[in-house]
């Protein structure tokens, strides 16, 4: 037995080595991977935080300190603030009806998700502004209440959701199909009801993927350009996100006020992308660890167990 | 009576999953709900749990009736085909999690979990994971888990479907033993008609979505209600016949039918040990061949052609054959000892035309 089992890895790597590209090849691509990655990802990025040092801390600090600086960050937080927990919601409840049950238009409802993906940002900007604003199907109603909301924070937040809506939803339907239903089944036959089965049963089960897709979302609701500037009306100190505020910096006088702003965001999708990887770090070390554990033999424990009895 | 189902049904759509069952299951019996896949059994099981509603009729539980009581509140037990065990809680937790459900003193549960672990032989896996456990250790922690409420009744859907064969039989005995010793009503699913009389005091024997009989392992074999039955319950000959003068005949074969109109064709069915077998071809009045012998153990099977060219399946001690002096190919006499009318699917038959015909007296046990 453990003859057999050390042999089988030396002929697979064989196996593998007729079938390997030569040094050369294998080097030529990964160079030239490693050269397009350092040319359009790794310099610009460097880019963005040379030139927002450019002047110095002192500069940065300063830039940062300035009441518009501070507004574009309070709102996008703020954005992000709401968008990304009420997406959550949404998604996982999206997500749950998709994986669980059999109805009429499922499939409708999978297109209707994957839509914000398909329309252009600027398109799904231009719906609200048609929708709410002043010449718009509810903007007469909506003036007469004295109710802003295109031009103000409800559009950007509008705006932010309905971009950003297919992320949670996505990450977990693969993810609860997979589950199946028997899980929970099992916890109501044991006297729970739907909310500990979700709190107990669901949600433990999906937490990664849930957590990957809150990420991604909350990268977008932060990133978000094109929707956001239709509705935003640009009003500096007000109603400008980060990303509108770098553009408006950019266009203006001060250029290295842009990229101190753009440093700013590029920081938050650093993080982002390092709260990902350690995610799939995590995840994937559980996964070994549990492909590692020793499963004893059968035969043993039912033996075992007679015993017990007898 | 601990469980009762009085005319239940169930459509899926425009399908029907189960039509129009009755039967009771009475406090500590251990049932069995035998069908092919596809004959409504676990839609049944899921009925009484309350994990499907019933379409028709009514479900009592210990004389209350619960179709209006939701999974939560009938307080049953429920063991899952492929056990569904809470994979990010351990086995302690696993089994802890109805009792905590239903707030009990965490020293209790502790106490109740530990009882469980030992009855079940799972002392010293409390940390590990369902990953981390074998397929008969899962199964005991499924049905560790449903029991720990102390539930009315417990049911099982396929509880032996997802571990191998050579383990199948040792959990089949366990299951015997545990019930025995906790003596709680259970009620479990399959389509193994072997481990249904095997473990089972009952069967309710289902067939697209029909109850086709409902009897000891010993009576639905016995006395197969119907055509279906005989033929999922062992093995059993059955041929097609037409009645004259009171006389179900097929070419050389006569078999008295007692009431039945001349004209009418009827099935006859008889279990291979009921065809008795003689070297001596003046000992009874039928002739044949004996084409093919199966050794399977102690009791062998035969292959009897008739000169109709029918081929009949008989049953036969390996010592009574050694002692005949038998060998394929040799011409032999034989009777049919025992016989029953058959009713064909969806047809009844008047009880006097049920009952076994016995043609010889001192009829053996029947294997």
């Amino acid at each position: 037995m453990a003859g057999y089992v050390t042999k089988r890895p030396d002929a697979t790597s064989k196996s593998q080595r007729g079938t390997e590209e030569s040094p050369f090849v294998k080097w030529l691509l990964i160079s030239l991977a490693g050269i397009f990655l350092l040319v359009f990802l790794l310099l610009p990025l460097i880019n963005v935080f040379a030139q927002a040092f450019a002047k110095g801390w002192q500069v940065y600090i300063s830039t940062l300190k300035d009441p518009e600086s501070i507004s574009a960050i309070k709102l996008t937080l703020l954005v992000a603030a709401i968008t990304v927990p009420i997406n959550t919601a949404f998604g996982v409840c999206a997500a749950w009806a998709i994986a669980k049950f059999e109805f009429r238009g499922k499939s409708l409802l999978i297109t209707l998700i994957d839509l914000p993906f398909a329309v252009s940002p600027v398109v799904a900007g231009l719906i609200y502004v048609i929708l709410f604003g002043l010449q718009g199907y509810f903007g007469e109603w909506l003036d007469d209440h004295n109710i802003k909301i295109i031009f103000a924070v409800p559009g950007i937040v509008l705006a932010t959701l309905f971009v950003t809506f297919p992320f949670v939803a996505r990450e977990l339907i693969p993810v609860m199909q997979a589950t199946g239903r028997e899980q929970e089944e099992a916890a109501l036959t044991l006297g729970a009801g739907g909310w500990k089965t979700f709190w107990h049963v669901t949600l433990p089960s999906v937490k990664w993927g849930l957590l990957y897709g809150i990420i991604l979302c909350n990268a977008r609701a932060m990133g978000e350009f094109g929707a956001v500037s239709v509705v935003s009306g640009h009003i500096a100190g007000q109603t400008n996100t980060m990303p509108l505020q770098v553009e408006k910096l950019f266009n203006g006088y001060p250029s290295s006020a842009a990229f101190v702003v753009a440093s700013l965001l590029a920081l938050l999708a650093l993080v982002t992308l390092g709260m990902k990887t350690l995610l799939e770090w995590r995840q994937e070390r559980e996964f070994k660890r549990a492909q590692a554990a020793p499963t004893p033999s059968e035969f043993d424990t039912v033996f075992v167990a007679k015993e017990r009895f007898e | 009576m601990s469980i009762e189902l009085k005319n239940v049904g169930k459509k899926f759509g425009d399908g029907v999953a189960v039509n129009n069952v009755s039967f009771t299951v009475n406090e500590g019996e251990l049932v069995a709900l035998l069908g092919p896949s596809g004959g409504g059994k676990t839609t049944v099981l899921r009925m009484i749990a309350g994990l499907e509603v019933p379409t028709t009729g009514d479900i009592f539980i210990r004389g209350a009736r619960v179709n209006d009581l939701s999974v939560q509140q009938r307080n049953i037990g429920f063991v899952f085909q492929n056990y569904a065990l809470f994979k990010n809680m351990n086995v302690f937790k696993n089994i802890a999690f109805g009792l905590k459900i239903k707030k009990w003193k965490s020293k209790d549960i502790k106490e109740r979990v530990a009882e469980m672990l030992k009855l079940f032989g799972l002392e010293g896996l409390e940390r590990r994971y369902a990953h981390q456990l074998s397929g008969g250790q899962r199964q005991r922690v499924a049905i560790a888990r449903a029991l720990a409420p102390k539930p009315n009744v417990l049911l099982l859907d396929e509880p032996f479907g997802a571990v191998d064969a050579k383990i199948r039989q040792e959990l089949r005995e366990w299951l015997v033993t545990l019930h025995h010793e906790l003596n709680v009503t259970t009620i479990f699913v399959t389509h193994d008609q072997e481990e249904a009389m095997e473990v089972s005091s009952r069967i309710v024997i289902f067939s697209r979505g029909n109850l086709e009989q409902i009897g000891k392992p010993r009576e639905v074999y016995e006395e197969p209600a119907n055509e279906f039955v005989a033929r999922f319950i062992g093995v059993m000959n059955v041929l097609e016949l037409e009645v004259f003068n009171g006389v179900a005949s097929l070419q050389e074969l006569q078999f008295p039918s007692h009431g039945v109109p001349d004209g009418q064709k009827v099935r006859i069915g008889f279990r291979p040990y009921a065809v008795q077998i003689s070297s001596d071809l003046a000992a009874y009045k039928y002739k044949g061949i004996l084409r093919r012998t199966y050794f399977l153990g102690v009791m062998l099977r035969l292959e009897l052609e008739l000169p109709s060219g029918l081929v009949l399946r008989a049953r036969m001690s390996k010592e009574e054959y050694a002692q005949q002096g038998l060998h394929d190919g040799r011409e032999v006499s034989f009777q049919i000892r025992r016989y029953r009318l058959l009713a064909s699917e969806g047809e009844t038959l008047r009880p006097e035309q049920v009952a076994n015909y016995d043609v010889a007296p001192h009829l053996g046990e029947g294997i």
